[in-house]
């Protein structure tokens, strides 16, 4: 290490020779250092401007080369009074960087940066104090704390930035100052311009980062002023604001359910008008019933939604993490596609955003799916770009995309790329324990891949093998076998372990191979690795304990070889098992419980993501990338319980009358000598920028503003917006304080109008805002429709093209695989059998396209639609079902079988209703292949039937699956159950509640379906609610316990939120479902009424259904 | 000063010393490191932190082989480097505190990008050459470790860049780079635009540059394409110009980020570009065509390439054909292949273009120039592998650079540029051309 750089310095020392050679001055002149120093003094001592300026160019080139100059310094000091400018500001170069070890000659220039500071220029007092602040001596504190003092109260808005980039300067310089920073920095905040903002935020963030409190009162102004702050301040606002937001609000997502996803997409596509947008955003957000967004908190995601589009990575990332961190879970998919882009910039920043996403696939994977083509790999890529990105797919990967990413890392197998490789195969190991569905075909794939030239992918193959094998051995003694033979080649160590490992593990599947592949071992034990070592050892124990008879000597013999090993670790093993397993009179209790020791099951390893639970910090932060606190992170704190005072943000202005005065005064100390320094200055960034484009309608908001003040406004000429904006909320802040004298408990909304108002002047941009998102959803909708489409097409091509790849395959083999022209080998060849998948699209639950969105219900309720029927998460939601008694243990003779609906979908057959019977042995003894038989069914109805129990001991309860379609009737359906002795007749019949399945619907959709099913298909009926029935909570719990319908959200039951003051209009509650197997749509709508009274009306083709779900949902309600 | 006040400076440097140790500030230090790994640049916004710190570096880069592999962001014992690959240089940042990486990153690039702006291009040679410049500009852009000025408009005016005439009236009158007058921009109420811009010829091009990503599989068919888009503007307007741009789709546009100048409310509201330009060369808005909408694939490949397991050679057969052009020529095709490491050599026959296989880096590059649909260009010939090796599993991936004039795949069209707030007739030009950017087929 230390020599590669002396190396490197040698390196620059003899690379800066030839370069004075540039200099027409130079050449040759200075042999040695003594001499060219010398030069230089000369030069600076004379008076020519022009040879001082060749001399400090020289200089600062011997510096940047990292060469000490130091002895130069009084030479140079001299000229920091120097008139030539160039000059000037090369020696501030010098100063800066040396003032530290000359401290004593530094002290000289104070006096002419003290002058500078009084400079009637901008630019040279900013200057003046960016190099006084920067020349760390202690003894000019004070002066430093004046000048910076001075400069913040600076009228230039320059100088006041400057003046907020020396704060953390002396800070470090001198920490006992930080109360009067502080001061400092408050006065800072206050300012108004955007030049500043990001500054002095920097030096709140370095100084006092947990004075919050300074921030209240900013809060909005920086949330308003944000959009035309620079790039570098708008990361460093954004950050800090993040945490702000942590403190002071409550968690959005505190009630997570699925209806609030249903909200805010009524909330966006709902439409552009202003006002009623607000209505409508009011309502969603009161229907989360005790929870209610602060406005300020939307305010804070409403502005720093549009800097997705920054050009800026920074700036998209601060805002993607304030979204995943902040917002309402249904909110944060807006990121995505923001950062996807990144993925485009430059590899380091592709680097960092992948980190990211990585982390955000594992709690939110919804948000990535549609983008998942933007993951893939290609080989050009990076390889640390690569292994990131198939991080992501892993992460990505569900039952509906497995087959296409399988099929993509198929050919990242090939790639030349090892490192990549070996990530690839445990990435399908990843993906094969994470779904059951395709563990088979990784399994087989996989397998394949040990017959790979490449010894590399072999050993990853070997080890990810072993992982999935653990989870389900007993199947699989085949492949075992096959490892067995394969330690003969295998050379990488960590295989071969594995290979052993797995042997002695399962050494009673093959009984037969691991004491041959132990005598192997033992043959080659002293040249093996230590891992293969231990492994041997751990082999031998194993077969000691299961087959001493053919391993005993064996297992002694490598015992004793491990005995006089190098490694002190393989001894103390060999001794330690030793004593265990070969029982003598000496060795103590253990020996019984050797066997329990050695071989008790194993919990299968559990293949996760490195990121998990990374999210713990800050995203986008250094501590999260390396996964590790970096010195001065702060951590995110957790959302309060209860929110603080909110008011605390409001810009308290006593009195009207008094406010515009002082205002005035103010403004007219500082006008008059701001516009004669230069003209430039007038419009601080915001006014040029959004009064012009916000659009009529602002303008003639703030025309009228500024008639209302005229007088004011005449003066000052050119206001600046936040100025104008500020009087306006002020004006709505005197107001509200009247209204809140007035009448106290309708604070909340009094303060949601109060904003409304306040923000009456950024309507442009935020109307623009929303028509921008309910654009957006739209072309969402649109997106994943045609997505869906396409995703179908696509699949049925290239299921195509791997069948035309597969025909290809044949006939281009036989030359490669000369030895093997067997035809199960070419069947093979094709790496994780496509014929495998085949099944895997019919099988997912496709559901009738009448509804595209059901399909992205079910995504979004999380159902896993699993795979397998025994899956143990469709049973999961067992304790929470009624369960109805199927055969009584005494009619069957011990036997008891209960039933209940699952409501999970039944994903063999979609039309089918999930019926999940469980099974209880209460008889002494054991029963056996329970199974059903001759059902007696309606014509149409069919059974799937659950696969046999095989054996259920006495005691245990065993529960399954099986699929019944009812043909949308509740006739009954009969059958058999049988177990090895006895026959019981069974049947089960279904409320008709139980024959459907929730549908998405939104408000408009539901209406414009309701509106097709007018007339003989509507029933309706007048009920009065049962006592309980008081909320809308318990109404919504009744008719989805009733019928498994799911709540369409809609926008114009807000009121009844609030409840002290009644509700103007009555409610309405809707429910929407299809029955499961003819997928006619079940519309059910529940309309308040006065007191207790209340409509219900059921619209549904089928009406028989309707007829009877209405008798149900009555029933229901009125209980 | 008298004497006194001297030594009490003495204990004030030991106290003040331990505080720097741990100062949040977000960039400490900047070494420049060239690809071979001599350290030829260092600047440091406060206290001097040891070149040493490099070493962590070198052992990084040593490990990472390939410079693309360097880990961005390294942790040190008492560091953290941040560095960026560019044009064969490394750029190590250093910090001692938490600081969004992006952040950094994304400084380092601008950097780099202002290097390229001031100097043509920003190699080793160039930044030796303008050390001074460098420099200045490294001063002007960070303070303290936090960005202060990055706006090109602005920094030209505060530090002019070298031209040759420039550097020649240098040498002659000894009048340095550096501005006499000082700069107003930095105040104006437009960050990007300097103020009193004059130009005898007002014009404004505009530049719609489409490039496509794509992976196609073997047999040609379409794994995932998208078109990524940008408008690179000059603009050379006197004044105060308001420029409005439109499109005549602008629906298309999937997903965009604009120039800071661009106002955003604007295109929220009416999908149209308004901006009051910087001055000069700069990217007014980048743009994404989602996979979603079908991507056109201008060229087709038809390609064999085949390892014999019996006597050291391979066949390669390779036909490039145009697919969907829109009626246009595709030009400058070139065709890049990484080879697997036991091919030697190559022996083809191209029916057109130039090939060149060069054995230490195993890239055959193929350049076919113009695409004629009549002839389709091929090429055709043996590959020899190193002997004794076993043949190669993997099928190298095959990467396609082209460019086709005057279309933007995307079916993108600009409608109209407005001027506001000025009174001259500016001359106006829009321009559109298709690239393949990650355009890669798999064999």
């Amino acid at each position: 290490m230390s020599a590669s750089s002396a190396f490197s310095d040698e390196k620059g020392g003899s690379s800066g020779e030839p370069e004075y050679g540039h200099d027409p001055a130079s050449g040759g002149i200075f042999s040695t250092d003594y001499k060219r120093h010398d030069d230089l003094k000369e030069m600076l001592d004379s008076n020519k401007d022009s040879l001082k300026l060749e001399a400090m160019k020289r200089i600062v080139a011997m510096i940047a080369r990292g060469k000490n100059a130091s002895d130069l310094f009084p030479a140079v000091v001299k000229n920091v009074a120097c008139k030539n400018i160039e000059v000037k500001k090369l020696v501030y170069v010098y100063l800066v960087r040396y003032a530290e070890e000359q401290q004593e000659l530094a002290l000289l220039s104070i006096s002419t940066f003290q002058r500078g500071l009084k400079d009637p220029n901008q630019l040279i007092r900013a200057s003046a104090l960016r190099v006084l602040s920067s020349i760390r001596v202690t003894i000019i504190v004070p002066i430093m704390m004046l000048a910076i003092k001075e400069a913040a109260s600076d009228m230039s808005p320059y100088v006041r930035k400057t003046a907020a980039h020396a704060i953390p300067k002396l800070h470090s310089l001198d920490p006992d100052q930080k109360d009067q920073l502080i001061e400092v920095i408050e006065k800072l905040l206050a300012d108004k311009t955007t030049l500043v903002a990001g500054s002095v935020v920097m030096a709140f963030e370095e100084v006092c980062p947990d004075r919050i409190d300074l921030i209240h009162k900013n809060y909005r102004k920086l949330c308003n002023l944000l959009i035309d702050v620079e790039e570098w301040g708008q990361v460093v606002i954004i950050n800090m604001l993040t945490r702000y937001a942590r403190t002071q609000f409550l968690n959005p997502n505190i009630n997570e359910s699925l209806l609030e996803e249903g909200d805010e997409k009524a909330f966006y596509a709902s439409d552009e008008e202003e006002d009623e947008e607000k209505k409508v955003e009011a309502s969603a957000l009161a229907k989360r019933k005790p929870y209610v967004m602060d406005p300020d908190h939307r305010l804070l995601l409403r502005n720093t939604k549009p800097l997705l589009q920054s050009r800026n990575a920074a700036v998209v990332m601060a805002v993607a993490q304030l979204y995943f961190h902040l917002a309402p879970k249904a909110e944060v998919g807006v990121i995505a596609k923001a950062l996807v882009r990144l993925m485009r910039s430059h590899s380091e920043v592709q680097y960092v955003v992948l980190q990211n996403v990585a982390t955000m696939t594992i709690k939110r994977r919804g948000m990535f799916e549609p983008y998942l083509k933007s993951f893939y790999i290609r080989s050009t890529d990076p390889t640390q770009i690569k292994i990131l990105k198939l991080e992501v797919l892993t992460n990505l990967a569900n039952e509906t995309n497995i087959s296409t990413l399988l099929r993509e890392f198929q050919t990242y197998i090939k790639s030349m790329d090892k490192d990549f490789v070996a990530a690839s195969i445990q990435a399908i190991g990843r993906c094969a324990t994470n779904i059951g569905e395709v563990r088979d075909t990784c399994l087989n794939g996989l397998v394949q891949l040990l017959s790979n030239r490449d010894e590399l992918v072999v050993a990853e193959s070997v080890v990810v093998i072993k992982k999935l094998l653990q989870m389900q051995p007993e199947q699989h003694s085949d492949i075992i076998k096959h490892m067995a033979k394969l330690i003969d080649n295998i050379q990488v160590p960590m295989a071969r372990a594995s290979i052993l490992w797995l042997i002695g593990e399962y050494c009673e599947h093959v009984p037969k191979i691991a004491p041959d592949v132990l005598r192997k071992m033992a043959k080659s034990f002293t040249n093996e690795e230590d891992i293969v070592k231990l492994q041997i050892i751990n082999l031998a124990a194993k077969l000691y304990l299961t087959n001493s008879k053919q391993t005993k000597l064996l297992t002694q013999y490598v015992l004793n070889l491990a005995k006089y090993d190098q490694n002190y670790d393989i001894r103390d093993r060999a001794r330690f098992i030793r004593q265990l397993i070969v029982p003598t009179d000496k060795s103590g209790a253990l020996n019984k419980y050797a066997k329990k020791l050695f071989l008790a099951l194993k919990p299968a390893p559990v293949l996760e993501s490195p990121f998990k639970d990374r999210d713990h910090f800050q995203l986008g932060s250094l501590s999260h990338l390396l996964n590790a606190k970096a010195s001065g992170y702060q951590e995110l704190p957790a959302w309060p319980e209860s929110a603080p005072d909110p008011s605390v943000r409001n810009v308290e202005i006593p009195d009207w009358s008094k406010c515009t005065s002082r205002k005035d005064r103010k403004e007219k100390k500082v006008e008059k000598p701001f516009y004669s320094d230069s003209d430039g200055e007038s419009g601080p960034t915001e006014s040029a920028d959004s009064e012009s484009d916000s659009g009529s309608r602002s303008e003639s908001v703030s025309g009228s503003d500024e008639s209302a003040f005229g007088s004011e406004s005449e003066e000052s000429g050119e206001e600046t917006e936040s100025d104008e904006e500020e009087e306006e909320e002020e004006k709505m802040k005197k107001k509200r304080v009247e209204k809140t004298k007035a009448k106290k408990p309708v604070v909340e909304s009094a303060e949601s109008e109060q904003s409304s108002g306040a923000e009456d002047q950024k309507r442009g941009r935020k109307t623009g805002k929303d028509r921008k998102s309910a654009s957006e959803s739209e072309s969402e909708s649109e997106s994943s429709e045609s997505e869906e489409e396409s995703e179908d097409e696509s699949e049925e091509e290239s299921e195509s093209d791997a069948d035309i790849r597969k025909k290809k395959a044949p006939a281009k083999q036989p030359p490669k695989q000369s030895k093997k022209v067997n035809k199960k080998e070419t069947q093979e060849m094709s790496l994780l059998d496509l014929d495998d998948f085949e099944p895997t699209p019919a099988s997912a639950p496709v559901t009738p396209v009448n509804f595209l969105s059901s399909s992205l219900v079910s995504d979004l309720e999380g159902l896993s639609l699993t795979d397998t029927i025994l899956a143990p998460s469709t049973i999961a939601q067992s304790a929470s079902m009624k369960m109805c008694e199927l055969l009584h243990r005494i009619r069957g003779e011990g036997l008891a079988v209960e039933y209940c609906f699952s409501r999970q979908p039944f994903s063999p057959d979609p039309n089918m209703v999930a019926v999940q019977i469980q099974f209880t042995n209460n008889t002494s003894s054991e029963t056996k292949t329970i199974h059903i038989e001759e059902p007696k069914l309606q014509s149409g109805m069919r059974i799937r039937e659950f696969s046999e129990i095989e054996l259920m001991s006495a005691g245990e309860s065993v529960t399954v699956v099986m699929g019944i379609d009812f043909c949308d009737s509740t006739q009954a359906a009969n059958f058999q159950l049988c177990t090895h002795t006895r026959k019981f007749f069974v049947s089960i019949q279904p409320p008709v509640g139980e024959l459907m399945t929730p549908v998405f619907l939104t408000e408009n959709d539901f209406k414009k379906e309701q509106g097709k099913l007018m007339g003989m298909n509507e029933i309706s009926e007048k009920l009065t609610l049962g006592e309980k029935c008081v909320n809308e909570h318990v109404i919504v719990e009744r008719v989805t316990a009733t019928a498994n319908l799911s709540r369409v959200p809609c926008g114009s039951d807000k009121e009844c939120s609030s409840p002290p003051t009644p509700p103007p209009s009555s409610p309405v509650h809707r429910f929407a479902g299809k029955t499961v197997s003819s997928g006619c749509l079940v519309l059910v709508t529940v309309a308040m009424k006065e007191g207790r009274g209340a409509q219900l009306t059921v619209n549904c083709e089928k009406m028989v259904i309707g007829t009877m779900l209405v008798k149900d949902i009555l029933q229901a309600l009125t209980q | 000063m008298p004497a006194k006040s001297f030594l009490l400076l003495k204990i004030f440097i030991k106290t003040a010393v331990s505080s720097w140790l741990f100062s949040p500030i977000m960039i400490h230090s900047l070494f420049l490191i060239n690809n071979v790994g001599d350290l030829f640049l260092e600047k440091h916004w406060k206290s001097v932190i040891s070149r040493t710190v490099c070493d962590y570096f070198f052992e990084a880069r040593e490990k990472a082989v390939e410079p693309e592999n360097v880990p961005p962001v390294i942790h040190t014992p008492h560091h953290y480097l941040i560095n960026i690959y560019r044009e064969k240089i490394f750029f190590v940042s250093v910090t001692q505190t938490e600081v969004p990486p992006l952040f950094v990153i994304e400084f380092l690039h601008q950097v780099a990008e202002t290097f390229q702006d001031y100097f043509g291009e920003c190699s080793e040679t160039t930044i030796n050459d303008n050390v001074v410049i460098v420099y200045e500009l490294l001063e002007e852009m960070l303070d303290n470790g936090f960005p202060l000025t990055t706006e090109s408009n602005i920094l030209k005016e505060l530090i002019r860049p070298p031209t040759t005439l420039r550097s020649m009236v240098n040498t002659i009158t000894g009048i340095g780079n550096i501005g006499q007058t000082l700069p107003t921009g930095q105040l104006s109420s437009i960050p990007w635009r300097r103020a009193g811009v004059k130009y005898t010829n007002n014009e404004a091009y505009f530049d719609v540059v489409e490039e496509i990503d794509a992976i196609l599989d073997k047999s040609g068919s379409t794994v995932f394409a998208e078109i990524q888009g940008g408008i690179d503007a000059c603009v050379k307007l006197s004044g105060m110009p308001d420029l409005t741009l439109s499109f005549m789709n602008p629906r298309l546009l999937d997903d965009v980020s604009f120039h800071p100048c661009v106002r955003y409310k604007r295109w929220e509201s009416e999908r149209v570009l308004s901006f009051i330009p910087p001055d000069g060369n700069f990217q007014l808005m980048s743009y994404h065509v989602s996979a979603q909408n079908l991507v056109a694939i201008p060229v087709y490949v038809k390609q064999n390439i085949s390892f014999f397991e019996t006597g050291p050679s391979g066949r390669l057969d390779i036909t490039v054909g145009p697919k969907q052009t829109m009626g246009k020529t595709v030009e400058c095709v070139v065709v890049t292949i990484h080879m697997p490491k036991v091919v030697l050599s190559a022996n083809l026959n191209a029916t057109q273009g130039t090939y060149n296989y060069d054995p230490v880096t195993k890239v055959l590059m193929w350049d076919i120039g113009k695409l004629n649909p009549q002839k389709l260009p091929n090429l055709k010939g043996s590959l020899s592998l190193q002997s004794g090796a076993p043949k190669p599993e993997e099928n190298p991936n095959l990467n396609v650079d082209l460019k086709i004039q005057q279309l933007a795949i995307s079916g993108l069209k600009v409608n109209q540029l407005d001027m506001y707030g000025e009174k001259y007739k500016p001359f106006k030009g829009v321009k559109y051309v298709t690239k393949a950017g990650k355009f890669q087929v798999r064999m």
